[in-house]
């Protein structure tokens, strides 16, 4: 945890409430997210118990499963569970806008431009905690690979086709959500407390009612004291008033509550079945008090999640969030396209190249997320300089250079005044963003006195480029102190600009920072790449298996087994 | 030792208010109820019950689909266990002295007839701070060349081959202990030697002339879990050797219970008093509390899921204002600093460009102090309430 | 059941038997004719040899790729850093300067060290095409992957292959055919700074070490192990190798009494010259501060090191070693100090500065990979911490620490180590299908602690 972050918390502790850690809002959330409370059944894997669903605040639907270990219950749950997402999903894949992308022509080999389609917008999902993220992806995982009659004649509990289907866009939801800054699966607790610190742990503020309570606590309540009541207080009939985020139910509620409940409804299934007078309406009757019950554990968490919706609503979007935001339409977009060209659902494990790719993004779009947030927010960027990895400082000198090459280019150097510690070296390469929002590129040329006379670099940690090959670590992280020699307030660095000043011998106007800007620079890229491009799977090489398998068949996986013993 | 009380230790091993409850046994449940910071544990029924019938339908036909199970994971090459194999000994005797007393001799028996034989809820013990603990394993399975593997048996599901990492890893912990106290036995048995730990293995190896050295207790467990969402088991051998060498320190540093005790105040006792009916305490709360306070503890988050003293704990580390109280991760900048009033007194006092101070936690604090104010600077209204008027 | 087959270790080529006298210079030549042998003549597309510190990996590399060069086969070479590469391409063509080495280089500015422009045979580029036909081209792993649409080479050797990810291997594996992969398994595992739990257990996680996953898809290559460190003295191998490869132990190439450090000034009792008087006698000292909580760069342990330093160069530490019949003198070039954090390094740099030290190597663990000096100063990773972290308790950060000296390896730390240790939380999770990597760095903390405290001066500065 960095420095600052651990004072905004020790902040919070002071005041009784959560701390900023942002100045602005990070996440994209859509004007119309589908939020998704799911509960499940206790020692079941993925067997839901029941959830609220839709984008309406006011009027979310109930699913339940009356008998979670009845499969035919399970399986119309989940049916209804896709009507009701399905057609929210699919509602943005036809509003599309055209973009011009670079593709590999198959006969000559050569990189040409095409017209794609790109989604003008995309759906948001929204699950109260991060436990809820993880249980989408089971879910998919469960669904993808269900067969519908149409598949397979044979199969015992054919799936009506928006189920294999919901699994696939779950699926992809759920594995989307591992790229760092992605919008399309978002959990309520991780984003607040990106925004937010509160006076507890990381811990403790996975329990939403919790981090709700320091973020926004009643009037007159010390968060402290809010967080306690969210996560213990009980009503008269022993129920959380702020049951868990789910999708694990409080054993409690379940003990007490839910399996008496269960039993009532099990007994009048066995009568209604049998025609026992009266049965019917028992059936009817147990069943609506089950769904009252799981509701009463669900609408707690359903109003929590939206109150995090209002709150992240009051920071104003980062300038750079919609960039990102429409590389998750791209993953929609291409989701859909895959989806729409018949391809089968997604395997049950990827291949060494795809798990290769999919490393590779997330590492470039971590790198993107940790410079767009610092370049959009004055209050990340702040734990970036106490890091050493940028520093700002006031602009008091400016001497006009040029490179010593055929055509000379301007390299002026910039004298900047800060008290920032950035680890430099001889050379570093260094970023900033002009006024006008161009990137400008520069390097580190030595440390000057106050009165703008250069000075030798002393700095032996020449060899500083090669860390940032791969082989740098956390050994740099929240460093608070500069190379030697630099101690003492009243520091100026000097810097070579290197770029963004036009094509001409003289830097275009305005490209050159003037004496008295404010300027920062960061040690970091502001558009890192992607590494380079992996083979094919088909040319998977022989360290790491070779080829996959192609004798496999190219059609679905076996659905999982559904024997009898899956029935307790 | 139950598997909380493991899984407490593991989480926490520094906490002398831990050791000293658990090493003598005290009800922490019943303490913390007492105390009016009651834990929140508990398992669901729904959970329990599923639980037990896997189990059940793990061990059903005489454990035959367990061992073939093992047996295929083992991949060794050795005959599979033909029908009727494997031997399942009784362990009924009465007492846990009696129960583990029969399962030694059980143990013993299966051995020497050189067969697969699996052993239903063994009793094995193990000495804890100084008294035996009685520990019961799912199972135990005895080789036909001699060998023994500890079987654990858990309700979480293995999805495409994996399964949730921290619960593996208690499972793994858990194992250890039991391999641990299954070498006492071992070692009681005599032959094949044991043998273990990564330096005495090495060491073995060092010694080129002489035949593999063979070890009793495998140091592999084996993971037997329901398979994706069925019911149908699916097991994974998991390697307990780092959990083995780390229990096995953590244990014989348990001894030091008595010198905890020893420092006591005289006569300090955690009983609660409870009323004849054994439902209520009577005793005070305050003094109940100076009980406790009497013992340090080393709070940390991660108590609040494995011990049922953490609520307790944890409201006395907060109105201490011990930094801890915020995640362990937080001190590691803090130098000597302890409490949360020290640190923002610190960075409070005095601007970032003063001269340093000589302690670089100090210069450090200030200087994020300066950063953090200068950014918020920007956006005034976010150091007062946020506007949140419409979610209520 | 354990975890390494004590069978196969035997049977290693180097072990050495109890029996007879151990002969290092025969038991590493024998383990590199083996590695040559089946580099050059072996049917396998692949060979591992696994090098602990100061084995002769850089040697072996150097003569591997020029018999492979001279067997006439195209050789590319692998390595992680560009530092690495400049190091590899300078012995190659000092080792032989006739031979045509190409050295591949990204398009920076100032891409690779000058000291290459002053070897005739040495060709340098950007372009794989300006190179083509030479009989060598070296470059790092990053560079290499961008190269596409080229005849693969008959071989390749990848250097430090333990430091390499297995998806940087999958980026290049295409371009040659054969390869012999080189590598400390002790040192510092590569990482990732996003999750990849999700492939965890996978023979092909990307994120795990090159090696781990070459050899599970191809358990039968042969994997060969250098035997003998000639640089760590016989004060340091047994613990180095215990602590750090228990299950592939190696000696020392010289004997107890072949290395000595000796002062030309006596000491003068202050805790700095009673620790060198300790690190002279026995190879280690473990300067002990006072226990206290501390940040990282605590100003006491930070004046420590850097008056230990100092002491060392007042005092005229001379070094007597095979190398040479005459004592030599131990100058600031062939002293390092080594650290966890750039914060640290930053401050023992500003220390021995204001001592007027100049000359000394200060870096951090990560830098020190591959390094090798006379006496080296360790600020312990975990002195002063309220806790043990995983970075630091990691055990090839501890190794590479442990392991950069020839004579003798000073510690300075704070009290109370072994007691954090014990209050370290063991609930690591644990992953299905994942080899379990030894040691731990637990284990290995307290094994190393255990020895340091033998030597330990304690001191109040």
């Amino acid at each position: 945890m960095s420095l600052i972050t651990t004072l905004a918390r020790m902040e919070a502790v002071r005041e009784g409430r959560a701390q900023p850690l942002t100045t602005v809002r990070h996440r994209h959330l859509s004007e119309r997210p589908l939020a998704f409370v799911p509960l499940t059944t206790a020692g079941e894997t993925g067997a839901p118990l029941g959830a609220l669903v839709g984008t309406d605040r006011d009027a979310p639907r109930l699913l339940i499963v009356a008998q979670p270990r009845d499969r035919d219950l399970r399986f119309a749950f989940l049916a209804e569970l896709a009507e009701e997402i399905q057609p929210y999903l699919d509602s943005y894949g036809d509003e599309v806008e055209l973009e011009e992308r670079k593709e590999t022509d198959p006969e000559t080999g050569k990189k040409v431009p095409v017209q794609v389609e790109l989604c003008q917008d995309a759906p948001q999902l929204l699950v109260p905690s991060t436990a809820g993220v993880a249980f989408v992806r089971l879910l998919g995982r469960s669904m993808r690979f269900r067969r519908t009659a149409e598949q397979d004649p044979e199969t015992p509990f054919p799936a009506p086709a928006r189920v294999p289907l919901l699994g696939r866009w779950l699926t992809h939801y759920g594995e989307r959500a591992r790229v760092p800054g992605s919008c399309l699966l978002l959990s309520l607790t991780e984003s607040l407390s990106r925004h937010w610190a509160t006076g507890q742990s990381n811990l403790e503020d996975q329990h939403l009612g919790s981090l709700l309570a320091w973020i926004d606590p009643p009037e007159g309540v010390p968060g402290a004291e809010a967080a306690l009541r969210a996560e213990s207080e009980r009503d008269e009939d022993g129920r959380l008033r702020c049951p868990p985020a789910g999708p694990a139910t409080d054993p409690a509620f379940d003990n007490k509550l839910l399996a008496p409940a269960m039993s009532r409804y099990d007994a009048a299934r066995t009568e209604a079945s049998q025609g026992v007078a009266g049965g019917s309406a028992r059936l009817r009757l147990a069943e609506a008090e089950l769904r009252g019950l799981i509701e009463s554990q669900l609408r707690p968490t359903w109003d929590a999640l939206w109150r995090g919706v209002d709150l992240l609503r009051t920071l104003p979007e980062g300038a750079r969030v919609a960039d990102r935001w429409k590389r998750d339409r791209w993953s929609y977009t291409g989701h859909r396209d895959r989806v729409r060209a018949g391809e089968p659902p997604q395997p049950k494990l990827d291949d060494a190249v795809t798990a290769a790719q999919k490393l590779a993004a997330r590492e470039t779009a971590q790198a993107q997320l940790d410079a767009h947030e610092a370049l959009d927010d004055p209050l990340v960027m702040a734990g970036r300089r106490l890091a050493g990895e940028a520093f700002a400082g006031e602009v008091i000198d400016v001497e006009m250079a040029w490179s010593d090459a055929k055509v000379p280019r301007p390299r002026p150097l910039v004298t900047i005044r800060t008290e920032d510690r950035p680890h430099l070296a001889e050379r570093v390469k260094l970023h900033r963003v002009t006024a006008d929002g161009r990137a400008q590129s520069g390097e580190f040329a030595g440390h000057a006195d106050l009165d703008g006379a250069d000075e030798a670099d002393g700095s032996d940690e020449a060899d500083e480029a090669d860390v940032a090959e791969g082989q740098g670590d956390a050994e740099g992280q929240g460093d608070a102190d500069g190379p030697a020699g630099a101690d003492g307030p009243g520091r100026a660095l000097v810097v070579r600009l290197t770029g963004g000043m036009g094509r001409g011998k003289q830097p275009e106007p305005g490209t050159v920072p003037e004496k008295g800007d404010r300027v920062c620079w960061t040690l970091f890229e502001h558009a890192p790449r992607g590494g380079p491009e992996l083979p094919d799977a088909e040319s998977t090489p022989w360290t790491h298996g070779g080829p996959p398998d192609t004798a496999a068949p190219a059609q679905s996986p076996q659905p999982d087994p559904m024997t009898e013993e899956d029935y307790l | 030792m139950d598997a909380r009380a493991l899984a407490a230790l593991a989480a926490n091993p520094g906490c002398r208010r831990r050791a000293l409850l658990d090493g003598a046994g005290v009800d922490k449940g019943a303490l913390a109820q007492a105390l009016g910071a009651p834990a929140n544990f508990g398992q669901s029924q729904f959970a329990h019950q599923r639980g037990n019938s896997f189990e059940a339908r793990v061990k059903a036909d005489g454990g035959a689909d367990l061992v073939r199970l093992l047996h295929e994971r083992l991949r060794d090459g050795s005959e599979p266990p033909g029908p009727g194999a494997v031997a399942t000994p009784d362990l009924t005797a009465s007492g846990p002295q009696g129960r583990t007393a029969r399962t030694a001799l059980a143990l013993r028996e299966a051995t020497e007839a050189g067969r697969w034989a699996l052993l239903d809820h063994p009793m094995v013990s193990l000495d804890v701070a100084g008294s035996p603990a009685f520990l019961e394993p799912d199972a135990v399975v005895v080789h036909p060349d001699g060998t023994w593997t500890v079987i654990e048996i858990k309700s979480f599901p293995m999805v495409d081959g994996s399964a949730d990492p921290a619960k593996v890893g208690a499972a793994a912990r858990q194992s250890a202990v039991y391999t641990l106290a299954l070498e006492r036995v071992a070692s009681m048995i005599g032959e094949p030697e044991e043998g273990g730990d990564a330096a005495e293995a090495a060491e073995a190896a060092n010694r080129a002339d002489r035949a593999p050295v063979r070890v009793r207790v495998r140091h592999q467990v084996l993971l037997v879990c329901p398979k994706d969402f069925s019911n149908l088991p699916t097991a994974e051998l998991v390697d307990v050797r780092k959990q083995l060498a780390v229990t096995r320190r953590q244990l014989d540093r348990l001894t030091r219970i008595e010198e905890i005790a020893a420092a006591l105040p005289e006569g300090t006792t955690f009983d609660l008093r409870l009323t004849d009916d054994g439902r209520l305490p009577t005793r005070p709360v305050e003094e109940l509390t100076a009980a406790v306070d009497a013992v340090d503890a080393a709070y940390a988050p991660e108590c609040l899921s494995t011990c049922e003293l953490a609520a307790h704990c944890r409201t006395r580390s907060r109105a201490a204002g011990q930094v801890e109280a915020l995640g362990r991760g937080v001190r590691g900048e803090l130098g000597g600093f302890t409490t949360v009033d020290a640190v923002l007194t610190a960075a409070m006092n005095g601007p970032a460009d003063e001269a340093p101070t000589g302690d670089p936690a100090v210069d450090a604090l200030r200087r994020a102090a300066a950063l953090r104010a200068e950014a918020l600077a920007s956006r005034p209204e976010l150091a007062s309430r946020p506007e949140a008027a419409a979610c209520r | 059941m354990i975890g390494a087959d004590p069978a196969a270790a035997a049977a290693h080529p180097g072990r050495a038997r109890a029996a007879e006298p151990f002969d290092p210079s025969a038991a590493a030549a024998r383990a590199t004719e083996a590695i040559l042998h089946d580099t050059l003549h072996g049917a396998d597309r692949g060979v591992v040899v696994d090098s602990p510190p100061g084995a002769g990996k850089s040697t072996l590399v150097v003569r591997a790729a020029r018999e492979l060069a001279a067997a006439g086969r195209r050789l590319m070479v692998v390595a992680q850093t560009n530092a690495q590469v400049d190091d590899l391409v300078d012995r190659l063509a000092t080792a032989d300067p006739d031979l045509p080495v190409g050295r591949l280089h990204s398009s920076d500015p100032h891409p690779y060290d000058p000291v290459l422009d002053g070897h005739e045979s040495v060709r340098a580029s950007a372009k794989i095409a300006d190179l083509a036909g030479l009989d060598i081209v070296v470059s790092t792993a990053a560079k290499w992957a961008h190269i596409r649409h080229v005849e693969p080479w008959r071989h390749a050797i990848v250097d430090e292959a333990y430091q390499m990810r297995s998806d940087a291997l999958l980026a290049v594996a295409g371009l040659f055919e054969r390869a012999l992969f080189v590598g400390d398994p002790g040192q510092l595992d590569p990482f990732s700074v996003v999750g990849a739990d999700q492939w965890a257990g996978l023979s092909y996680d990307p994120s795990a070490s090159a090696v781990t996953t070459l050899l599970a898809h191809n358990p039968r290559l042969p994997q060969h192990r250098l035997p003998v460190s000639w640089r760590l003295p016989a004060s340091a191998a047994p613990l180095v190798s215990h602590a750090f490869y228990p299950y592939t132990p190696f000696r020392s190439g010289t004997g107890h009494g072949e290395r000595r450090l000796s002062f030309g000034v006596a000491s003068d009792g202050s805790g700095p010259d009673r620790v060198l008087d300790e690190a002279a006698a026995s190879g280690w000292g473990l300067l002990e501060l006072p226990a206290r909580r501390t940040p990282r760069t605590d100003p006491e342990a930070v004046a420590a090191v850097a008056q230990v330093v100092r002491r060392l160069l007042d005092r005229g530490a001379v070094a007597v070693s095979e190398r040479s019949d005459e004592p030599q003198p131990v100058a600031a070039d062939r002293i390092a100090v080594g650290t966890a954090h750039r914060d640290q390094a930053a401050a023992v740099r500003a220390a021995l500065a204001g001592l007027g030290v100049s000359g000394v190597t200060v870096d951090t663990a990560n830098r020190l990979q591959g390094r090798e000096f006379d006496v080296t100063v360790v600020l312990h990773p975990l002195s002063g911490r309220p806790d043990a972290t995983a970075f630091h308790l990691e055990t090839g950060r501890l190794c590479v620490l442990a392991s950069r000296h020839r004579q003798a390896c000073v510690v300075v730390c704070r009290a109370g180590v072994a007691e954090l240790l014990d209050e370290h939380p063991s609930t690591e999770p644990v992953q299905l299908g994942v080899t379990v990597k030894f040691p731990d760095g637990w284990e290995a903390n307290h094994a190393v602690l255990a020895h340091l405290s033998e030597h330990r001066v304690a001191w109040r500065p």
